[in-house]
C-alpha cells in the first residue's frame, strides 16, 4: 500500500467515522448506504468477477433478515405469540437482552445463509448465463412467496422486529445502526479487497472469461464458484439482519424477500459503477442511493416509473458502468499503457 | 396440507379439466415466448406484463358496456403497435447484445409497465364479467364455467392460425429464415430489422389475446405479470424452442400441476410452487446434462 492510498483510506474512515454527527438528519440513510454498499460489492464478487449474474443474493439478504430477528425474539420470548400480537408489546426485550439477541442473531444469520449457499450451490451453480439468472429469480421469489405462508414468523402480516430499547439519548438508536452498518460495511471492504489480490480472485476471472478453459487447465471450477458465492451469501445475510432491525418490519415479499426492488438494485448498482472492479459498486451504490433517494422525494408517487426508466437506461447506455468510462477517458490512471501512435490512429478511424 | 383431493376423485377431474384449459393459455404465453427468443435470442421478463396490459384492455371495454369478448380482436392489434413501440425504444439496442443485458433491460421495461398500470387502473384485483355461464359435468360434480371453454378454445384458434401465417406468408418464412441464421437472411434480402419488430409485435399481440381471456377468465392485477413470465419461460425450457406440440403439451401439464398443487398445498402456497418448479426443472436438466459434460445453452 503505497502513501497515498493510505491517505485515501484513512480520509474515508475518518469521514465514515464522523458522518453521523457530522449529518445527524440522514442517519438512517446512511446506514442504509452502507447496507447497499455491501449488498452491491458482494454482488460484485460472483457476478462481476465470476460472470455470474444472480438475482437471487435477495434469498439470503432476506434470510438473514428473518433469521436475525427470530434469534433476537426466540432466544427470550415464545415466538409464535410474538408474531401472533404483531406489532402490540406484550414482551419487552431489556437492552441486554436487546443486544445479546442482535449479538447472537448476526451470527447466525450470516452463518446460516453461508451454510445454504454451499448446499445449493452445487444444483445451481451448474447452470450457466441466463439459466442462472433465470433460475436465481425463481428461487428469490420462490422464498418471498413460501415465507409469506409461513405462520410462525408472521406469514401475511408481517413480522415486528424487537424495538430499540430505551438507551441514551434519542439519537442512540440511529448512532447504533450506523456504526453497526458502517463496522460491516468496512468488514466487507475489507474481506474483498483481500480476496481481490489474492489467486482466488484471478480463478474468479478465468471462470467468467472461459470456464470450460478454466476446467481444462486444472482448476476445480464448481469449488471456487461455490466458495465465490458462500462469500457473497455470508455478507448479504449479515447486511440482511441489519436492515431487518434498522426498518422495524418484516414483509415477505415488500422487505425480505423483495426481488422486484433490493434483488434487482444490488445489481443495477454493480452495473452502474462498473463490474468487476473493486470501487465500481461502491461509487455505483452511492450514486444510486443519491439518485432514488431524490426520485423518492421529488417524484414522490412516480419513483417507480422513474426506476424502470433509469434501469433500462444505464443498461442500454453505461453497460461498462462510471469506473468503465473512466477508464477508457484515463487509461493510464489504471496503470494501462497506451501507445501514443495506436490512440492517434484510433481516434483518426472515428 | 388438504387430501380431500385424493379422497374424491371427481376433485381430481375438476382439477385435471381446469388444469388443461389454463394450460392452453399458458401455451399461447409461452408460445411467444418461444417465438421472440428464436428470433432474436432475447428472454422477455416483461412478457406478463404485456398479459395484464391486454388483459385491462378487455376490462376497460367491459367497464364501457363492450362485451370483453371482443377484447380478443381490440387487444391484440393495441398490443401490437405497443410491442413495435418497445421495440423501436429499448429492444433493439439490446438485440445483439449479452443475454443478461436484454434480462435486466426487459426487467426494468417490467417494473414500469408495473407502475404505469398500478397508476393508470388502480392497485384492485379486477375481471371483465363475460355472463357466459357454466357448464355441468358428471352429475353436476364438475363445474366448467363457459369462459374457460371459450378461452381454449379461442387460444387455439390464434395458435392454429399464426402457425398457418408462420408457414405460408412471406413475412413469416422471413421470420423463420431469420431465425435459423440472421446473417444468411440478411445477405439475401431480409430487412432483419423489420423481421424484428414485427416479431416482438406478434409476440406483444398474442400477450394481448391471452391478456383479454385471461381478463374474462380470472383475474387481473397490476403486480401478477412476473409468475406469467416464468411460466412461459418454464414451458419453453421443457419444450424446447419451436416445438409447438411440446409446448401446448407443456403448458398444459403446467395448468394441471398447479391446480393440483392449489388443492394440496393451498392457494397461498401457488405462485410459490410455480416458482421451486421452474428451480427444480432447471436443476434436473443441469444434473442429467452433466453427465455428459454439457450444460443447458
Amino acid at each position: 500500500m503505497n502513501k497515498n492510498n493510505l491517505i485515501l483510506y484513512s480520509g474515508i474512515l475518518i469521514f465514515g467515522l464522523a458522518a453521523p454527527f457530522l449529518f445527524p438528519a440522514f442517519k438512517v440513510q446512511l446506514s442504509i448506504l452502507c447496507v447497499l454498499i455491501v449488498l452491491a460489492t458482494t454482488w460484485n464478487i460472483q457476478g462481476g468477477e465470476m460472470g455470474y449474474n444472480s438475482f437471487g443474493n435477495i434469498l439470503f439478504y432476506g434470510l438473514g433478515m428473518y433469521l436475525c430477528a427470530s434469534v433476537q425474539v426466540g432466544m427470550f420470548f415464545p415466538l409464535a405469540e410474538w408474531t401472533e400480537s404483531g406489532g402490540e408489546k406484550t414482551f419487552v426485550h431489556t437492552p441486554a437482552q436487546f443486544f445479546q439477541g442482535m449479538a447472537v442473531g448476526l451470527i447466525v444469520a450470516a452463518v446460516v445463509p453461508t451454510i445454504v449457499a454451499g448446499l445449493i450451490g452445487y444444483s445451481i451453480l451448474g447452470l450457466r448465463g441466463h439459466y442462472f439468472a433465470i433460475c436465481t429469480l425463481g428461487l428469490g421469489v420462490a422464498a418471498g412467496e413460501i415465507s409469506g405462508g409461513i405462520e410462525i414468523i408472521g406469514a401475511g402480516q408481517g413480522f415486528t422486529t424487537p424495538p430499540f430499547p430505551e438507551v441514551g439519548s434519542l439519537d442512540s438508536r440511529g448512532e447504533f445502526f450506523y456504526f453497526l452498518s458502517f463496522f460491516v460495511l468496512v468488514l466487507t471492504f475489507i474481506a474483498v479487497k483481500g480476496i481481490y489480490t489474492t489467486r482466488f480472485k484471478l480463478i474468479l476471472n478465468a471462470i467468467r472469461d472461459n470456464e470450460d478453459k478454466a476446467e481444462a487447465m486444472g482448476i476445480e471450477t464448481m469449488k471456487y464458484k461455490i466458495i465465490g458465492w458462500m462469500i457473497s451469501a455470508f455478507f448479504c445475510g449479515l447486511a440482511g439482519g441489519i436492515m431487518g432491525g434498522l426498518v422495524g418490519y418484516i414483509d415477505s415479499t415488500d422487505v425480505a424477500f423483495d426481488g422486484r426492488e433490493m434483488g434487482v438494485f444490488m445489481v443495477l448498482m454493480a452495473i452502474l459503477g462498473g463490474k468487476g472492479t473493486l470501487w465500481g459498486p461502491i461509487i455505483g451504490a452511492t450514486v444510486f442511493h443519491i439518485f432514488k433517494e431524490g426520485f423518492w422525494t421529488f417524484f414522490l408517487g412516480w419513483q417507480y416509473v422513474a426506476l424502470g426508466v433509469l434501469i433500462v437506461v444505464i443498461v442500454i447506455y453505461f453497460p461498462e458502468g462510471i469506473m468503465g468510462w473512466l477508464r477508457e477517458k484515463f487509461p493510464e490512471r489504471f496503470g494501462e499503457v497506451v501507445d501514443e501512435k495506436d490512440r492517434k490512429a484510433q481516434v483518426e478511424l472515428k | 396440507m388438504d387430501f380431500m383431493v385424493f379422497q374424491y376423485p371427481m376433485i381430481s377431474v375438476q382439477a385435471c379439466l381446469d388444469g388443461i384449459l389454463l394450460g392452453i393459455l399458458f401455451a399461447l404465453i409461452a408460445y411467444g415466448m418461444a417465438l421472440q427468443w428464436g428470433v432474436m435470442n432475447i428472454i422477455n421478463i416483461a412478457q406478463g406484463d404485456l398479459v395484464i396490459l391486454g388483459g385491462y384492455i378487455a376490462y376497460f371495454m367491459y367497464l364501457y358496456g363492450i362485451h370483453p369478448a371482443w377484447g380478443v380482436i381490440v387487444s391484440p392489434i393495441i398490443m401490437y403497435f405497443v410491442g413495435i413501440a418497445i421495440y423501436k425504444l429499448v429492444i433493439n439496442k439490446v438485440v445483439d447484445r449479452d443475454l443478461f443485458i436484454s434480462i435486466l433491460a426487459t426487467f426494468g421495461i417490467s417494473i414500469l409497465f408495473m407502475q404505469l398500470m398500478n397508476f393508470a387502473f388502480g392497485a384492485d384485483v379486477v375481471l371483465a364479467n363475460s355472463d357466459y355461464g357454466t357448464t355441468m359435468l358428471f352429475n353436476n360434480n364438475v363445474v366448467l364455467p363457459n369462459s374457460k371453454i371459450f378461452s381454449a378454445f379461442i387460444s387455439i384458434l390464434f395458435a392454429i392460425c399464426l402457425v398457418i401465417y408462420m408457414k405460408k406468408s412471406k413475412l413469416g418464412r422471413a421470420i423463420r429464415a431469420t431465425a435459423q441464421n440472421a446473417r444468411a437472411a440478411k445477405i439475401l434480402g431480409v430487412d432483419t430489422e423489420k423481421v424484428y419488430a414485427a416479431t416482438f409485435g406478434i409476440n406483444a399481440a398474442l400477450c394481448g389475446v391471452a391478456g383479454a381471456l385471461i381478463s374474462i377468465t380470472f383475474t387481473i392485477h397490476p403486480y401478477m405479470g412476473l409468475p406469467y413470465t416464468i411460466r412461459s419461460f418454464m414451458i419453453v425450457i421443457v419444450a424446447g424452442l419451436g416445438n409447438l406440440p411440446g409446448v401446448a403439451m407443456s403448458g398444459m401439464g403446467l395448468g394441471v400441476f398447479e391446480e393440483f398443487a392449489d388443492y394440496i398445498l393451498g392457494t397461498e402456497f401457488r405462485i410459490g410452487s410455480v416458482f421451486l418448479l421452474l428451480v427444480l426443472i432447471l436443476v434436473y436438466r443441469r444434473f442429467k446434462l452433466s453427465r455428459k459434460r454439457e450444460y443447458l445453452k
